[in-house]
């Protein structure tokens, strides 16, 4: 292979790229050279098992990708504010609206709603630390090379080019010789790996690590939802695993699963896609429920109302989940029984999700709404959500959906309850959590200017779509000629893209300025919010809780207050705290993931098995591994409490 | 100041309907052609109806929930009671939903099964075989035995069955005016029926990702009186010329090629449809298929 074709070249945009690659990497070497921050780094972060610290690890991944994912938005956007634009050739343009899509559900969403679990699922069951601390920093880091090596496709060898759904015989060599749709199915499965195990480790720590007298009917809303979402990655994600391991055999070893040739089945791979796919979306979809849950419950100094017809419906969305993956493909002929079936088990969707709807809308009825940025975004939640839920009901329908698939009503759809439901979520979770990660607040004043310039840019944007479609214009198109009459609704969505990169860039700003500036939280509770992770410092100690609390109620920790006994810690009680050692191995082991992946991507088997060799040794060391953790003294304890409580 | 916000807010929804009359023109899937669009625009304004029932529902109860419960100074003493839930209205809004997605989903199934069959039963529907290349559409009428590429004739009034396959990657034949979509899909076979009210031209296009030149993959649905749609069969048949088999490979490189006429079709030597025939590059016809086994033989013997 030559140089020439090993790094992307052409494109006066990936040399911008490959110009601000570089000179990031030496000025955060040059920076941590210079602080002497090496070691901190390496102590600190890279060997935690801390589900705090790897939650924020998640986050801060999460909102790098979502800063990747918007800049493609924005030059897809660009290249379609009007007709004939020579801004992106196809090839690029088709780069880009792959990466865009892969990344923001996988590498966006995904990490950053198990960020926030990470963070907020021991603190509300209180716990210390989730049941395998170490397996978790092994799914982090996996998650973390899995996007580093997906993202550095655009300058190295080449993006994938056949979108997130990489649907054969698009995907396969014969339409796509490149190396980018490797990079899809290895990346991807590196990534999977560690989200299949993050489904593992909290559905143990939600079964097993609860505080005395917390029974499941007594957990917060935002536990239940994990809780099930875990039960549906532990479903979902090995048909991915599978279908991508297939996948890689046919694209580096010529077998014929999902050819045009010998026998090959190109709507296996649709079927399998959309098996993992659609569970998928409601993986990123119920957490949101949960995060929701909790502020509009807390804003509005209101118990969730109808808890448990909430627990009920987010079992039932879960168990629908996966009997509706056809109505991703109505169109491939399966008949009218078939399409008439998961026309109505997609249908039935709407029943729990409209359930919860009125359950929020009750829960806010004779509350006390304080509009803070949490709620803001939890509040806007539930218009923008409904708009895609009816207009999701609607592709429901088969007979309409041969005229809505793969059009812009579609793209429109998928936004707004991706955006509205998901991304709201996390902005929302970001603002409530924030003094739990950190300590300090964020910027209420700028918060608020992220919600409005974001929350109407959102809008501007995706509204019209549905008109779009409806005008016969598709998805994945790179242009469009001026005869169509679909010029203005477009330069309308580009107004509202350039809105949200805005809003997007204030929230930024606001981290910063609050890092700097910010209020800092001396009570550990804010809010004054309801479950056990307020009744914590801020930011949270190591251990988190120095006594373990006992629940007697949904929503403990204002039960405690109510009583009057607040959470009090009676130092004579202290006992040891037995936590888990760091180590560097789980971080070791997924480099050599990187280079396993690398190595498969370009076909260098040499490469790939050395790293192999590399994985196993990892595994065989942590077999033999007798580090049985360490014990927090009372004495140390005792000192760590009394600061924060002073402070208080 | 409130007020006059509040009055300038009003104004929004007018001037989207304004703004959204203007270009209703465009919105070919609300402009049907024919009876397979029409019944798929009954069913979307049906859904349409109830879509707007909820949004107002939820709308105005979000709305008034959000000003009589906001925290005001009035309010600051105010403890919102703890309230479990209320079994009652939870069963009414399980049921409302329950009922309204009934009521779609029975015209749902209705339409969807309608939609398999043509939509008249006297009148014997015209076949067309479509073959989606990359990154172009080619229309065979094996009875009239002419072929067009990127462009296709069809009688008014009369149901055509077009009968769907690739050479390549999975498209989806489209056009919005006569109705939805369906996919064509290498070594498969899917079929669509569609009717054309009147004589007019159509857009259809591919709705299907394949690759760089998708964006540009479509063609032209031509609606004629049946006597001008007869006129022009024969005029083709008399005029136009032979498709070779060289000709026809040409046309199946990737690329994106311009409108032609032949007065044959490709379906003579070749139908994609059956399983794995683009591979072979001939007939299903067993004598060369043999040969083809044979060339595979000889292609695994130069490799060892």
């Amino acid at each position: 292979m030559k140089w020439s074709e090993f790094f992307v070249t052409g494109e006066p945009l990936i040399y911008a790229a490959d110009v601000s690659i570089v000179l990031t990497v030496i000025g955060i070497v040059f920076i941590l050279t210079y602080f002497k921050k090496w070691k901190w780094l390496w102590d600190e972060w890279l060997t935690t098992v801390d589900h705090k610290k790897i939650g924020v690890m998640y986050i801060i991944s999460a909102v790098l990708m979502l800063f990747r994912g918007g800049v493609d938005a924005l030059l897809m956007r660009a290249q379609l504010t009007a007709p004939n634009m020579k801004f992106l050739d196809s090839q690029h343009y088709n780069e880009i609206f792959t990466t865009h899509g892969t990344i923001m559900i996988l590498f966006m969403a995904m990490p950053f709603i198990i960020g926030l679990m990470n963070i907020v699922v021991p603190l509300q069951i209180g716990a210390r630390d989730v049941a395998y601390p170490y397996l978790n920093a092994l799914s982090f880091w996996l998650f973390f090379v899995g996007a580093m090596l997906f993202n550095i496709a655009f300058v190295i060898g080449g993006s994938p080019d056949a979108g997130w759904t990489a649907y054969f015989p698009l995907a396969g060599n014969e339409f796509s010789p490149g190396v980018g749709n490797n990079y899809y199915a290895v990346a991807l499965q590196i990534s999977g790996i560690g989200t299949l195990m993050t489904g593992i480790n909290f559905l143990v720590t939600i079964l097993k690590m609860r505080a005395l007298g917390m029974t499941l009917m007594r957990m917060p809303m935002f536990t239940w939802t994990i809780l099930i979402t875990c039960v549906l990655i532990i479903f979902a994600f090995p048909v991915l695993t599978v279908a991508l391991a297939l996948m890689t055999f046919d694209r580096l070893f010529d077998t014929q699963f999902f050819t045009m040739a010998n026998g090959g089945m190109s709507m296996l791979w649709a079927n399998l896609f959309w098996i993992w796919g659609h569970p998928e979306v409601y993986i990123v979809i119920l957490p949101s429920f949960g995060i929701f849950s909790e502020v509009v419950s807390t804003f509005a100094r209101k118990r969730l109302f109808g808890y448990k017809a909430m627990v009920g419906s987010i079992v039932g969305i879960a168990f629908l989940s996966f009997i509706v993956w056809v109505h991703h493909f109505f169109t491939m002929g399966a008949g009218a029984a078939v399409n008439s079936f998961f026309s109505i088990t997609t249908m039935a969707i709407a029943i729990p999700t409209g359930v919860k709807i009125f359950n929020w809308l009750f829960t806010l009825r004779k509350g006390r709404i304080r509009f803070t940025t949490a709620m803001l975004w939890s509040l806007a939640f539930i218009p923008n959500f409904v708009i895609g839920g009816v207009t999701g009901v609607m592709l429901a329908m088969a007979a309409a959906d041969y005229q809505y698939h793969n059009s812009y009503f579609l793209i429109a759809h998928f936004h707004y309850v991706l955006i509205a439901g998901t991304v709201f979520a996390c902005f929302a979770g970001l603002h409530y959590w924030y003094p739990k990660m950190f300590g300090h607040m964020l910027n209420e004043r700028l918060g608020k200017w992220t919600f409005w310039l974001f929350m109407i840019g959102f809008n501007v944007c995706f509204f019209p779509m549905y008109f779009l479609g409806l005008m016969g214009m598709t998805r994945r198109m790179y242009t469009y000629s001026a005869g169509l009459g679909w010029t203005p609704l477009n330069v309308v969505a580009t107004i509202g893209a350039a809105l949200m990169g805005i809003g997007f860039l204030v929230l930024c700003y606001n981290i910063y300025y609050s890092a700097r500036y910010g209020e800092r939280d001396m009570t550990g509770d804010p809010w004054d919010g309801r479950t056990l992770e307020w009744a914590t410092s801020s930011p949270v100690a190591h251990y988190n809780f120095a006594v373990i609390p006992e629940v007697k109620d949904l929503d403990a920790y204002w039960e405690m207050k109510k009583s009057g006994k607040g959470f009090e810690m009676d130092e004579e009680k202290l006992k040891p705290i037995h936590m888990p050692s760091n180590s560097g191995r789980p971080f070791l082991i997924s480099i050599a993931f990187f280079f396993a992946g690398f190595g498969l991507v370009f076909k260098w088997f040499t490469l790939a098995i050395i790293a192999a060799v590399f994985i196993i040794l990892g595994l065989i060391l942590r077999s033999f591994d007798d580090d049985d953790g360490y014990y927090i003294s009372v004495d140390e304890i005792k000192r760590t409490e009394r600061l924060t409580r002073k402070e208080a | 100041m409130k007020q006059r916000v509040w009055k300038w807010a009003s104004l929004l929804p007018l001037s989207l309907l304004i703004f959204l009359s203007g270009c209703s023109e465009n919105m070919l899937v609300l402009q049907p052609k024919g009876p397979v669009a029409k019944t798929q625009y009954d069913l979307i304004v049906w859904s349409v109806g109830f879509m707007l029932l909820i949004i107002v529902v939820v709308f105005v109860l979000f709305a008034v929930v959000l000003i009589r419960y906001r925290e005001k100074p009035e309010n600051a003493n105010y403890e919102p009671p703890e309230e479990e839930g209320n079994t009652l209205l939870e069963i009414v809004w399980t049921a409302i939903p329950i009922i309204i997605v009934t009521a779609l989903a029975i015209p749902t199934v209705k339409a969807t099964f309608a939609l398999e069959k043509p939509s008249q039963k006297s009148v014997k529907p015209l076949t067309i075989h479509v073959t989606a290349a990359n990154w172009k559409w080619i229309f065979s009428y094996p009875e009239q035995n002419i072929e067009t590429v990127n462009y296709v004739n069809i009688p008014e009034d009369v149901p055509v069955k077009f009968e769907l396959t690739s050479v390549g990657p999975m498209s989806s034949f489209w056009v919005p005016q006569l109705g939805g979509q369906k996919y064509a899909m290498d070594g498969m076979e899917t079929e669509l029926f569609l009717e054309a009210d009147e004589p007019g031209s159509y857009m259809g296009r591919n709705a299907n990702f394949t690759g760089k030149g998708f964006t540009h993959m479509e063609f032209e649905v031509v609606a004629q009186t049946k006597d001008d749609f007869n006129k022009w069969v024969k005029d083709v048949q008399q005029t136009a010329p032979k498709l070779s088999k060289e000709k026809y490979d040409t046309i199946l490189k990737p690329g994106l090629v311009g409108r032609m006429t032949f007065s044959n079709t490709h379906l003579e030597w070749v139908d994609h449809s059956k399983q794995n025939s683009h591979h072979m590059g001939k007939t299903e016809d067993h004598r060369e298929n043999a040969e083809h086994d044979e060339g595979m033989h000889m292609e695994h013997q130069s490799h060892q």
